[in-house]
């Protein structure tokens, strides 16, 4: 098995009798992406040079290294790293370089995590297929034919490959937890206003969060552990304590409630999905948990929520891409016309389309109509959830309603591809904490079982997942690329 | 006299005078090289937030309680979309429905006449940064330095009825401001700024006609002009059976005239919505009685308090307080034990005519509330005369120091030695033959003349009034 | 209908975007297939339901007021595709 492939834990134990370094665990990461990623593509770029150098101050120490220390790290592309330029996965951003560090990173660098590079995304982080990064788009390591999922695709498929210990991602709609389904890890997108987002480039700010993508729970809640925490630089970001994720994964979920909306597991979801679903829920079952449908009558309305209030705030943040302080510039005739070259080539199909909407949404007469009843609905999509977590401690099914799809499946139709959120967008909408565990495979695709929480309940989150983890079905290694179907 | 009424509102911009930004920690000081003052937060790079300067609230609420207004139990930032290269975020954080504070007045007044104009709202924003447009005109030059001044917006409601009332508006407006020392509230440098809007409608009619807004009112003058410009335009107009078109000009201070900027349906759509990086401000009655609490005397009080505790005119008072800085020294050179007439007659003549003529402030001169009060006592105490008085002001003024040792050192005591005098008195009466006829023949004007030779023949030294006793003893009077 | 060709033509010139004949087509069909779809919202009665706009209520999140270090003017100015004089160069405002 690949040095990138064990638990934290265990690279830890061995890292604390010295017989593992940071070069090392370097080493393990830079030839797995070398042997693997000109097929895969989950990095946009590496800092070699770099990180080689953070691995030997890492070595330098002889404390103990603490869980983190030394382990590659990829982070995803719309995070702002003073090392490496950051271009959210899009050309308009050109050549930017950060002149500063986002907080998860300077977390990190505390933890004394090793950034290897940044990891392929949609563009902005629209999008469910990795299809819309403005470079190259990411394959699944189970299917080579098949999509990782998105927007977070490079930070899942390159943990899924080995090709580091873990990743960063952010999820806005299901751009964590989507794509830790369809790669067979696990993602955990934390409680809105958990975890810092300054210094991720914003898509829709009042639903991204920055989360982990780990290979297994234990190493989430290390993660969770180091990222999460009130920071005075952002405004949205909550003063509440983190307790210790880890002591939480106790195994106890005997008289746990458990609560299956009838919603996520109807016929927009696949059979084979639910049949996993069901087989998952059975474990938690014979652990004690007692497992009880229940309904989140307004879900339906929920991606139809999201595609208005995303998009409009996205059109707002993605304004700044005008070619005058940083970034691609299209010289023009006068000003406008340089910015409408500019942002008209800078920009890929889906984030133009996304952003013609949400301009829409807000725009004079239209703005009652659209935008203003979309946010409406979110607070009855939010009171949804506060009704059922009145009686139950975790609400469970799937996180996406199919495995995987082909590239290309969906590219024609946007609103098919939006759909494929259905089961995550709810959840962001009311700002939960929600993880994605596999939960086997269908047709020999991974599955995920989502777990989501009460706000600010990682700690409950994490431990039903872990529990199921422990005592359900365990995912084989992806061969590579997978059959030739 | 015109047929129709005038109604003016205006829309004031002032940057208020916090250390650092609104949003971020850099600098605002006024005036620093281009570029050197920005931040990847004001600057809008990706991923960057936004965190509220807290003094930027309270100064906003201290100006709101100074205009009277409500403030808000709960208030909010929305984004104020719009693609210009002087706004970084392509938005402006500002406020839309929930504004900090709203349903204030001020009252002002016109050839005697006292008015109480309204203000719709006072809210809070960000400033945008400064475009120099090249001369050559194939480009423009953006400096960010001022991206993120705070600033706070002062709507009127439309009270005024002409340009002289929107001129004193302003001038008021200025004037509490300055009090409140929320703003420095300079317009030639930028942070006090004027939006007006101006329509005129038939005389009894009470639909109001269709509005012009004319933008870069830089100074009193300038605000003045425009509108009685834009008055004379609109009526004009109307006179001719035409009608007026809702659009947004420009004044051209140097051509003295109006310029098309946009008209409405150019009119921008600026999309706004609640600004989701920054969370709600709520405004306790804790919070709002310690800002209240801070509030100092404002102009209007001050002048009532002059003119009860110092029986000064309301003309001499209204003079005092014009300004803060002119306000707060006669207080301190009455605290000094200054007899206030005098105080008042000095400060309201030699000094502001001085300023004045210099176009200077006070803080540029060297005097203090101390040597001026020191000044008023040497000239009470007879140890220098009025004319002297003038002297010492105005080295005072240029050079500072002691009032007491400087006549001493340049020998400016008066002299009030009756021998010494008495010699000079006999001899400005002998050559002065016509004169003492005069003044025997009960020409008063005469004695003035006199008293005026002996002071020129001691360089201004000799005490006037014994002068004055001395001249009358010795033709006889 | 939801949205017109020429609507979504203005709002592409509102959000600076230029759109070729077949974009303009395509958004125009899209964005009715998107907004047909956000009419189901319309089922729904939320006449005296409140916004969310905040999922997690908040309020004052407030720093103090002091200065800190600005960026040097070269690090202003390095990732900026133009410059003249210390200052971000732009096309002319107005049209020529």
């Amino acid at each position: 098995m690949s040095l990138l492939k064990q638990s934290l834990n265990e690279i830890h134990k061995r890292r604390k009798s010295r017989e593992l370094s940071a070069q090392d665990l370097l080493d393990a990461s830079l030839s797995r992406i070398r042997e693997t990623d000109d097929r895969i593509g989950a990095f946009l770029k590496l800092d070699e040079e770099g990180a080689r150098k953070r691995a030997e101050r890492i070595d330098e120490g002889d404390e103990d290294p603490g869980l983190l220390a030394g382990l590659p790290v990829g982070i995803k592309d719309n995070i702002s790293t003073k090392a490496l330029s950051t271009t959210a996965g899009s050309r308009i951003l050109g050549d930017y370089a950060p002149l500063y560090d986002a907080t998860v990173m300077e977390k990190l660098e505390h933890s004394r995590a090793n950034m290897v590079g940044k990891t392929n995304m949609d563009e902005f982080g629209m999008g469910s297929s990795n299809e819309n990064s403005g470079f190259h788009p990411v394959r699944n390591p189970w299917d080579f034919d098949r999509v990782p999922g998105g927007s977070s695709g490079g930070s899942a498929a390159a943990v899924a490959a080995g090709q580091v210990s873990f990743a960063l991602g952010s999820d806005t709609g299901g751009s964590i937890r989507q794509p830790a389904a369809f790669c067979g890890v696990v993602g955990m997108k934390p409680t809105y206003s958990r975890v810092s987002r300054f210094g991720l480039v914003a898509f829709a700010s009042s639903l991204d969060q920055i989360g982990p993508l780990t290979r297994n729970v234990e190493d989430a809640a290390v993660v969770m552990q180091s990222i999460a925490g009130f920071d005075a630089k952002d405004s949205t970001s909550a003063d509440v304590e983190v307790p210790d994720y880890l002591s939480a994964l106790n195994g106890e979920v005997k008289g746990l409630k458990v609560a299956v909306p009838r919603e996520m597991m109807g016929e927009g979801v696949d059979a084979g999905v639910r049949e996993k679903i069901r087989q998952a829920l059975k474990v938690l079952e014979d652990l004690g948990a007692v497992v009880e449908e229940v309904s989140l009558p307004h879900s339906e309305y929920a991606v139809a929520t999201y595609y208005l209030l995303a998009p409009a705030e996205a059109s707002s943040n993605l304004a700044r891409y005008d070619g005058v302080r940083y970034g691609a510039r299209v010289e023009g005739d006068n000003l406008v016309d340089m910015y409408n070259r500019t942002r008209s080539s800078g920009f890929g199909p889906e984030v133009k389309r996304r952003i013609m909407l949400g301009t829409y949404a807000l725009s004079s007469g239209y703005y009652d109509a659209y935008y203003l009843k979309a946010q409406k609905v979110r607070t009855l999509i939010r009171r949804d959830y506060e009704e059922i977590f009145q009686s139950y401690d975790v609400v469970v099914g799937p996180t996406a309603p199919t495995t995987a799809f082909r590239i290309g499946e969906k590219t024609e139709d946007p609103l098919t591809m939006y759909l494929n959120d259905i089961c995550t967008i709810p959840v962001s909408l009311a700002g939960l904490p929600a993880v994605s565990v596999p939960c086997g495979l269908s047709d020999g695709l991974p599955v995920g079982l989502q777990i989501i929480g009460k706000p600010f309940d990682e700690s409950g989150v994490l431990k039903v997942a872990h529990a199921y983890e422990q005592n359900g079905e365990r995912l084989p290694e992806p061969r590579i690329g997978g059959d030739a179907r | 006299m015109s047929r129709y009424e005038t109604v003016i509102g205006l829309e004031v911009h002032a940057e208020l005078s916090t250390e650092s930004k609104i949003f971020c920690g850099c600098s605002t000081r006024f005036g620093a090289p281009p570029n050197t003052q920005t931040c990847p937060i004001c600057l809008g790079h990706p991923g960057v937030l936004p965190v509220l300067n807290r003094q930027a609230v309270e100064f906003a609420m201290k100006a709101a309680l100074a205009l009277n207004c409500d403030i808000a139990d709960t208030s909010k930032f929305d984004r104020k979309n719009y693609f210009y290269p002087d706004l970084p975020k392509a938005y402006q954080i500002s406020q839309y429905d929930q504004p900090i504070g709203a349903n204030g007045w001020i009252e002002i007044e016109v050839d005697g006449k006292k008015k109480r104009i309204g203000i719709t709202r006072v809210h809070l924003e960000e400033d945008a940064g400064k475009l120099n447009h090249s001369e050559n005109g194939d480009g423009s030059l953006v400096d960010y330095n001022r991206v993120g001044v705070p600033l706070i917006e002062i709507v009127s409601e439309p009270d005024m009825r002409s340009p002289q009332e929107g001129r004193a508006y302003l001038e008021k407006l200025k004037q509490i401001l300055q009090y409140t020392g929320v703003s420095d509230v300079k317009m030639e440098e930028g942070s006090l700024r004027c939006d007006a809007n101006i329509s005129l409608r038939p005389k009894e009619q009470e639909a109001f006609g269709t509005k012009t807004e004319m933008k870069n009112l830089n100074s009193f003058r300038n605000v003045e002009r425009a509108l009685e410009y834009e008055q004379k335009r609109q009526a004009d107009v109307l006179d001719e059976g035409g009608t007026i078109v809702q659009q947004t000009m420009r004044w051209l201070e140097n051509e003295n005239r109006t310029k098309v900027m946009r008209s409405k349906e150019e009119a921008h759509d600026y999309r706004y919505f609640p600004e989701p990086d920054l969370v709600q401000l709520k405004i306790d009655e804790g919070w709002k009685k310690k800002v209240q609490a801070s509030l100092p005397e404002l102009p209007d009080a001050r002048r009532e308090r002059y003119m009860g505790e110092y029986g000064l005119s309301a003309y001499d008072a209204g003079l005092l307080t014009a300004s803060k800085p002119i306000a707060d020294f006669f207080d301190q050179v009455a605290a000094e034990g200054a007899d206030t007439k005098a105080a008042t007659n000095w400060i309201t003549g030699e000094l502001l005519g001085y300023l004045n003529t210099r176009d200077q402030e006070l803080s540029d001169t060297q005097i203090t509330p101390k040597s001026l009060a020191g000044m008023i006592g040497l000239i009470e105490k007879g140890t220098i005369s009025n004319t002297i008085g003038k002297k010492v002001f105005k080295e005072l003024l240029e050079k500072g120091g002691d009032p007491g040792e400087m006549v001493e050192e340049k020998g400016w005591v008066q002299i009030s030695d009756e021998g010494k005098l008495k010699e000079i008195v006999t001899e400005v009466v002998s050559a002065n033959p016509q004169s003492v006829t005069d003044l025997k023949n009960g020409k008063d004007r005469a004695l003035g003349f006199l008293v005026g030779q002996v002071m020129k023949a001691t360089k201004g030294k000799a005490n006037p009034k014994l002068v004055n006793q001395l001249i009358r003893e010795h033709i006889g009077l | 209908m939801a949205i017109s060709r020429e609507q979504v033509e203005h709002v592409a010139r509102l959000a600076r975007l230029d759109l070729t004949e077949e974009e303009a087509r395509l958004y125009t069909e899209q964005l009715n297939d998107i907004l047909g779809f956000a009419e189901k919202l319309n089922e729904l009665d939320t006449k005296d339901i409140e916004p969310t706009s905040h999922v997690r209520p908040m309020a004052n999140a407030l720093r103090e007021d002091e200065a800190r270090p600005s960026l040097s003017r070269e690090q202003a100015l390095a990732n900026a595709p133009e410059s003249r004089d210390g200052m971000f160069e732009v096309p002319a405002v107005f049209e020529k």
